[in-house]
């Protein structure tokens, strides 16, 4: 038992000292995480000390780009499974040795959404209400409380798998199947749940018509699924091309597959919610019409969701062409999916639901400066964990970081 | 309203009402139509009539659903009121509400030392801190003591009137069973407000 645990820590403390180390090129993107990091706390610290004042927020549009980006990574949290599911259950080779990849993104992801959670709240200092047992839990009629308990029990999944998986591979071992099939079968439903209680949060409303429809928890799934596997044929080139890691152009045509299937369902969902709004004609259209065309002379929306629309259709034709089999051009078609869905789910999702207010008062938001630097922070300290992690697993899968080769060993 | 800010130690500054009077032309009860800036040196203005909306003491509030601490909850005698203490300033309870009756402390509430109220109650109109929702409670300060609130007794107009529905002898009793129209404002989301908008003509 003793041994074990010394074992472990030993492991522990290789991984954390390998963190340290890489070539230039690894220091200077560390460095420049770690600047923007540095320059979110700074810009946190003066939001703690003024409140909420500091974001362009307001009683009238009460969450901004906060939880728009929370939205957003839940989204690429959950799309790991769109990973998971062909190894596991399809039994590709293509993506078996890049599923961890997915899993350790989706770790990083829940850990920027934690923070873009606990940056929003008025009180941080008060978070251990939401602990239950310690605080007041209101569950289960709060769907917020849900939301605590899928994301963090998500969260402790994926470490499970990952970490386990990770130390087998350093001991040369095999690992147990008992000990992280289950959890990948749970992890798999658990990633839908994610993301259909976070779109819960919004459709549970019966005060914003706008957020109140059966149709954003699809939505929120269809985008999830192109805008994450976008995101990692992003990540896994880069891995590629700093790493001698071995990854295959045909992994990457799978994940353009299944970005190509999920871009066109989102799409398609799109022009249902945008038919319904405006062909009926009720008067709840306020809000889709303060989004896509503007209300009684106030448009700070429209060129976001016009540049998302278009973004979203260039992606998805030229998914749907040869072209982007062309990893340049697949390139492309990523980072237009991720932009695009990334605007429609936030400033175009969250930003309208608030405009009008429930009295029909028109008050127009946009992120101050402090609210985007503690927002670049956050996604500097999330790309800052990802990159730890890949620094850590890479080496353990290729085997250069193994029990073999343990100094003293 | 400024009777209300002075009763319930709301912040000068920035300045947080819990009521909102709208102007909405005559014949409608869209409220996309409200007008919530206009001159109210003016007021009463031809073609116009007034809303004023502030908390309405859903019986259903779907605010008190939505709380992940269980900062607020409905009282016995019907008010909904925060735990200034305990509420973790999350807003969601400020999005869930249908009638935009919940604020919040997006920075230090300042009330100058001779404009408080030492007249206080816990779940009521104590000072808030900075990073909490606040909203109407009816004054429960003065109505658990069998005054009415603020808003009540200072109406020029008797506009308001306050009482406890459940008795068959009370004023709004009388006025439930009585007047021709009222109306429970956003009566289709199922909140059941408390809170009835009735006409005399």
């Amino acid at each position: 038992m003793i041994t074990a645990l010394r074992n472990y820590l030993v492991f522990v403390s290789r991984c954390v000292r390998i963190a340290f180390v890489g070539d230039w090129r690894y220091y200077a993107w560390m460095g420049l995480l770690t600047v923007f990091c540095l320059l979110g706390i700074n810009a946190y610290a003066r939001q703690l000390v003024h409140g909420l004042v500091m974001t362009g927020m307001s009683d009238e549009v009460s969450w901004g780009v906060y939880i728009a980006n929370f939205t957003f990574l839940v989204g690429v949290a959950a799309a790991a499974v769109m990973m998971v599911i062909p190894v596991y259950i399809y039994r590709n080779e293509e993506l078996h040795d890049l599923v961890i990849f997915g899993e350790l993104l989706a770790v990083a992801a829940i850990l920027m959404c934690l923070a873009f959670v606990t940056v929003d709240l008025g009180r941080p200092d008060r978070f251990w209400h939401l602990i239950p047992g310690l605080g007041q839990f209101n569950f289960p009629a709060s769907m917020l409380s849900w939301d605590v308990i899928v994301l963090n029990g998500y969260l402790l999944l994926n470490l499970h798998i990952c970490g386990y998986l990770l130390y087998c591979r350093y001991q040369n071992k095999k690992p147990s199947k008992w000990f992280y099939i289950p959890f990948v079968f749970i992890a798999i439903v658990w990633a839908v749940s994610i993301h259909t209680v976070t779109a819960f949060l919004y459709v549970g409303l019966g005060g914003r018509p706008f957020w109140n429809t059966a149709i954003v928890g699809p939505r929120f799934l269809a985008s999830a699924f192109a805008a994450g596997p976008a995101l990692i044929i992003l990540a896994l080139q880069v891995i590629r091309r700093v790493t001698n890691y071995r990854i295959t152009d045909q992994a990457l045509l799978t994940l353009r597959s299944i970005v190509q299937v999920a871009m066109l369902i989102n799409v398609f969902l799109l022009i249902n919610e945008v038919f319904k709004e405006f062909y009926s004609g009720n008067l709840h259209v306020a809000s889709s019409k303060y989004l896509f065309v503007g209300l009684h002379g106030y448009h700070a929306l429209v060129p976001w969701i016009w540049t998302a629309i278009a973004f979203n259709l260039a992606g998805m034709f030229l998914l749907v062409l040869p072209l982007s089999r062309s990893l340049k051009w697949l390139n492309v078609t990523c980072v237009l999916c991720i932009v695009g869905i990334w605007i429609e789910k936030g400033m175009g999702l969250v930003v309208p639901g608030f405009v009008p207010t429930p009295l029909g008062e028109i008050v127009e938001y946009s992120p101050t400066l402090n609210e985007t630097l503690i927002c670049l922070g956050i996604w500097a300290f999330g790309l800052l964990c990802y990159t730890v992690f890949l620094r850590m697993a890479v080496p353990i899968l290729q085997g250069t970081l193994s029990k073999a080769n343990e100094p003293g060993a | 309203m400024h009777a209300c800010v002075a009763e319930n130690n709301l912040s000068r500054n920035p300045e947080i009402q819990y009521i909102r009077v709208l102007r909405l032309p005559h014949g409608s009860l869209d409220l996309e139509k409200a007008e919530h800036h206009y001159d109210a040196e003016k007021v009463p203005e031809k073609g116009y009539f007034y809303l004023p909306v502030q908390c309405q003491q859903c019986a259903k509030p779907p605010c008190v659903k939505v709380c992940p601490v269980h900062a607020t909850w409905q009282e016995p005698d019907g008010i909904t009121v925060i735990d200034y203490d305990w509420c973790i300033g999350c807003r969601y309870c400020e999005a869930a509400c249908p009638y935009w009756a919940r604020r919040f402390n997006f920075t230090k509430p300042h009330i100058p030392k001779d404009k408080i109220n030492p007249d206080m109650a816990y779940l009521g109109n104590r000072p808030r801190r900075m990073g909490v929702m606040e909203k109407c409670h009816f004054c429960l300060q003065r109505t658990r003591a069998g005054r009415y609130p603020a808003c009540v007794e200072v109406c020029p107009a008797g506009a308001r009137k306050f009482g406890n529905v459940l008795d068959p002898n009370s004023e709004v009793a009388y006025i439930l069973k009585n007047k021709r129209v009222f109306i429970q404002l956003k009566e289709e989301l199922g909140t059941s407000p408390r809170f009835f908008y009735y006409f005399d003509v």
